[in-house]
């Protein structure tokens, strides 16, 4: 028997009652790994299977990103149903992907529902500075294409002061 | 780099308490969690992408100047014991203490300061400080959350604030807590009150041992529950303002039954301590429960003020972890309970009986006074 989620033989095999449900699920060592289907502390067998993965083993291999319809995070795969069954979040771009979902999380969890308090100054001048350059980076290439050249020399001009600040 | 031997060998700063006054609050706790933005969040990541995000926030932990000569391990590196170490000293949290591969903590020489690395969240920062002390603990861990934003990226959001894995941390990512001994609110029975009372304003209150509302050895932690919607500062002068209040509270209570009720007072405390110092076994609720009133005494002048200091070391030396490192073998429940108590009875002896010096003992002598009086030093 093949792992539900790459094509390398199946040697962990496990069986979890999910709402009554028998639920079964065939992995290769290192998906079983990967997927702290071993480690005891890691995401349940539950989380495994419903996490937008598919109900049916058989859709497993099909589509192991997740189900029809079930909003995914480009960044990291994690799935709308991965979100309603832990409570948690996949990664920092989760929190673009299920936008409109976490505002009704927060409210009632805490005192309000936008940041107030530090801010990361010099990470965020630094990212500001990074867009900029990007910004001068792209109009520079489009002012020497349309032989702009005084206006890319400016733009240049810019661009070293700026990465040398 | 630090070995575990070394860094567990003397008692951490905010355990021995210099010349904070310690009376109802014993230690102020913050906590802070940071995520790397272009990593998965570790519950999340996988075995790979954990170990970068490792590799990536070790160096950085290491390179801060308070963690020269730090004590620095994965956590698959440790002994189950050593965790459990590291956990009743709060240096770690449980579910820290539980992972494996890819964990790390990083703790500062004398354990004011300590990093969990690819915990819930890729980092979580912790100082601890004796007494009330939010504000410098706060103070001093944001300027090392300063000194990490830019080379670790940290995942921030204008709208989210600080972005952690679960929502609840959201916004500040800030824990600031309280550990308080309320033996007087508790032998008043006025503690419920005071709990609801405190609870009601959005903060957290939990035993620190045992569980639900029931609390071994008098202690509780208080702390906030919201992260986000206000700032640090709000967050923490309210927190500053109720334990302030609570301790408050506790002191007028210690006052009134000394007051209405001395016999008891001094029975109670008397008793624990006989208890103390004779037992040959102990398990760990009667004695945290014993030492609560022992440390009480400190504070109502029945014994010397250090007896303070020496309760609060004695309260992390008899956890079960403790015990076993000490003794360096795995333990049976029967042989920790000798042990603990040959622990407690050794560093009791050098204490005078409570009777001697009983502010409340005016014309009722206890019983025990003549029969251990000959024992002192």
């Amino acid at each position: 028997m093949k792992c539900d989620f790459c094509d390398t033989k199946a040697t962990v095999f496990l069986t979890q009652l999910v709402d009554g449900q028998m639920k079964k699920v065939s992995l290769c060592e290192d998906c079983a790994k990967e997927r702290g289907v071993t480690d005891p502390t890691g995401f349940s067998l539950a989380d495994l299977l419903l996490g937008g993965i598919g109900n049916a083993t058989d859709s497993l291999a099909a589509s192991p990103a997740g189900g029809g319809g079930n909003k995914t995070c480009p960044a990291c795969g994690f799935t709308l149903e991965d979100l309603r069954r832990v409570r948690r979040f996949g990664c920092a771009e989760c929190y673009t992907t299920f936008g409109e979902e976490i505002s009704p999380m927060l409210r009632g969890m805490h005192k309000g529902v936008t940041h107030v308090g530090k801010v990361p100054e010099g990470l965020m001048a630094l990212q500001f500075k990074h867009q900029r350059l990007q910004d001068l980076r792209s109009r520079l290439e489009q002012a020497v294409a349309s032989e702009n050249y005084e206006e890319a020399a400016g733009m240049r001009d810019e661009i070293l002061t700026l990465s040398q600040s | 780099m630090m070995r575990f031997s070394t860094l567990i060998k003397n008692p951490a700063d905010w355990m021995t308490g210099g010349q904070t006054e310690r009376g109802a609050v014993l230690t102020s706790r913050i906590r802070l969690a940071r995520n790397l933005r272009h990593h998965p969040f570790t519950g999340w990541a996988k075995r790979d992408q954990r170990a970068a995000a490792l590799d990536l926030m070790r160096p950085a932990v290491e390179a801060l100047p308070v963690m020269k000569d730090a004590f620095s391990q994965e956590l698959s590196e440790l002994s189950a014991v050593q965790k459990q170490v590291l956990v009743e000293r709060h240096l770690v949290s449980r579910e820290h203490a539980a992972r494996g591969d890819g964990s790390a903590a990083i703790i500062e020489r004398r354990q004011s300061f300590s990093f969990m690395l690819n915990e819930e969240d890729h980092l979580r920062m912790q100082a601890i400080r004796p007494g009330l002390q939010l504000t410098p603990a706060f103070e001093a861990l944001s300027a090392l959350d300063t000194a990490l934003e830019v080379a670790l990226e940290f995942a921030f959001d204008p709208t989210f604030g600080y972005l952690t894995t679960c929502p609840t941390n959201l916004g500040t990512g800030l824990r600031a807590s309280a550990m308080l001994h309320l033996p007087g609110l508790v032998l008043s029975d006025q503690i419920g009150q005071v709990l609801q009372a405190v609870s009601k304003i959005g903060l957290a209150v939990r035993g620190l041992y045992g569980e639900g509302t029931e609390s071994l050895g008098h202690l509780y932690q208080i702390s906030n529950q919201s992260t986000l919607g206000e700032s640090e500062e709000t967050i923490i002068r309210r927190l500053e303002r109720v334990i302030g209040q609570v301790a408050q509270h506790e002191q007028n209570a210690r006052e009134k039954l000394l007051e209405d009720d001395p016999q008891m007072v001094a029975d109670k405390i008397g008793r624990a301590f006989g208890v103390l110092r004779h037992a040959h076994l102990i398990d760990s609720k009667e004695a945290l429960n014993h030492l609560s009133l022992v440390r009480l005494g400190g504070t109502l002048g029945f014994f010397p003020a250090d007896t303070i200091v020496l309760c609060d070391t004695l309260l992390m030396d008899i956890q079960p972890a403790h015990l076993q490192l000490h003794a360096e073998r795995k333990l049976s429940p029967e042989e920790r309970d000798s042990i603990r108590a040959q622990i407690v009875r050794g560093r009791l002896l050098n204490l005078n009986s409570p009777a001697t010096s009983s502010p409340a003992a005016d014309g009722v002598p206890p019983a025990d006074a003549s029969a251990t009086s000959p024992n002192e030093s």
